[in-house]
């Protein structure tokens, strides 16, 4: 499954009324810790899409929901489930480190 | 101090970690090609060394990590000093352009960290994050160093929630704020200048009376309207709900303390060797930087070679980290034309 581009308006729709965990990705054209990010949720995108959403946010276009978020740094990967954070990271994850936040989200 | 110098607010390398990822990746296996040389690192060091060994015919495989690849000056933006760029250069295009020529030359690069090495024996393993051990005759470590953290109690509590290590990421969510810097090299003075686009204003926090930094960059700090310098200050505290609103400076000449209102603070003030991955079998100095012999590369284990911000406390600049990248893969080829030459 892709990763979808969200927005301040789909926001409410794509990630609070998800029925499935959603990871929100927090990004800038700027931060280059996003770049080297992005690949690795478009990877992990492909391994749990299936039992995840995976969305991108651009925080430039879109300043809005970081604000009511508190995002004050990049990259912020927030975890969601029925609508609520559970769990947030900031700044650069590896790989090995999001696969196990995202397998203890869908266990 | 954190008590993992590789747990970076910021940049999370993953380095030193081993716990097993999934599933299928407690499966260890090794890989089969014994390479002649693995590169650890991949900020200037390691892609001159790169590009070096590869030139040199020894197709090194290098490890540049999943997130930190590119090193340091991924997270700069004008690098204004680096010979042969006279308009300046930006930090990411800099890298981008010696990982180009890396690779042109036939490294292998991969962006993966190392979770593991075992570097005493004559054959030396580097295991990847998916458990894989691969072998090869030289190593060269060029794992940089990370930020230095202020390591009072509340510097935890702000992390990502006013305090951060990243000027060009996070200095956007500033915008028309008060902030401040605490540091006195360049980086901090380069974080300063670069934050005055977005800030109110901008107070550099220092605990001496003069700037470490370059004479340009403490001219450009000091004439800028927009910045003022907190002399003699150390930070010894933190406050604000839910996020930074405030922080408590004591003068270190008189002990006195006072209160500066701002919402952000940018840490740039030194940093710590990621040596340990490499501790109990390299030689490390006090401060956690690997040992090198002499003006050589060569650390306490033959075979394997240092360079960059892990082996510099002094100097620490991307041209200087290139030159010993440079160095290491010289030294790391005569070792390898000895081992033909001696198979002792």
């Amino acid at each position: 499954m892709a990763v979808i581009e969200i927005t301040d308006q789909s926001f409410e729709e794509e990630v609070r009324k998800s029925t499935k965990p959603v990871l929100v990705d927090y990004w800038a054209d700027w931060c280059s810790p996003c770049k080297q990010l992005s690949p690795i949720i478009d990877e992990l995108a492909e391994t749990y899409g299936d039992r995840m959403v995976f969305a991108k946010l651009d925080t430039n276009a879109n300043p809005d929901i970081p604000m009511q978020q508190g995002v004050m740094a990049l990259p912020t990967l927030q975890f969601y489930v029925n609508g609520e954070v559970v769990q947030q990271f900031q700044g650069g994850k590896t790989k090995a480190a999001l696969i196990r936040a995202i397998e203890s989200i869908i266990d | 101090m954190s008590s993992n110098p590789f747990a970076v607010p910021g940049l999370d390398l993953g380095l030193g970690t081993s716990t097993p990822v999934s599933e299928e990746s407690t499966f260890l296996h090794t890989d089969d090609t014994i390479h002649e040389v693995i590169i650890v690192g991949s900020g200037p060091a390691g892609y001159t060394a790169a590009v070096y060994t590869a030139r040199g015919g020894l197709a090194p495989l290098v490890f540049e990590g999943s997130i930190g690849a590119g090193g340091a000056l991924m997270n700069t933006t004008d690098v204004e000093n680096y010979p042969g760029f006279p308009e300046g250069v930006l930090g990411p295009d800099l890298m981008g352009k010696m990982r180009t020529q890396a690779e042109r030359f036939g490294a292998q690069l991969v962006a993966d960290d190392v979770t593991a090495m075992d570097l005493m024996g004559e054959m030396k393993t580097v295991t990847d994050s998916a458990g894989v051990m691969h072998r090869a005759k030289t190593v060269i470590l060029a794992m940089g160093a990370a930020h230095r953290k202020l390591d009072i109690p509340a510097e935890e509590k702000y992390s990502g929630r006013g305090v951060s290590w990243c000027a060009t990421c996070d200095g956007f969510f500033y915008r028309g704020k008060d902030i401040a810097v605490v540091g006195g090299g360049d980086s901090a003075a380069e974080e300063a200048t670069f934050l005055t686009r977005f800030a109110n204003s901008v107070t550099l926090i220092h605990r001496r009376n003069e700037l470490r930094a370059s004479k340009i960059m403490v001219s450009r700090v000091l004439e800028d309207p927009k910045i003022t310098v907190a002399w003699n200050s150390r930070i010894v505290d933190m406050s604000g709900e839910p996020t930074l609103q405030s922080l408590t400076l004591e003068d270190t000449v008189t002990g006195q303390t006072r209160e500066i209102e701002v919402a952000g603070l940018f840490e740039a003030i030194g940093l710590v060797p990621r040596s340990e991955l490499v501790a109990g079998q390299v030689e490390l100095s006090e401060g956690g930087y690997v040992k090198v012999d002499g003006s050589s590369t060569r650390t306490s284990l033959p075979g394997v070679f240092a360079c960059g911000d892990l082996v510099d406390d002094v100097y620490q600049q991307a041209i200087t980290a290139a030159g010993t990248g440079c160095r290491a893969a010289l030294d790391a080829e005569r070792h390898l034309a000895n081992l033909t030459r001696d198979p002792s």
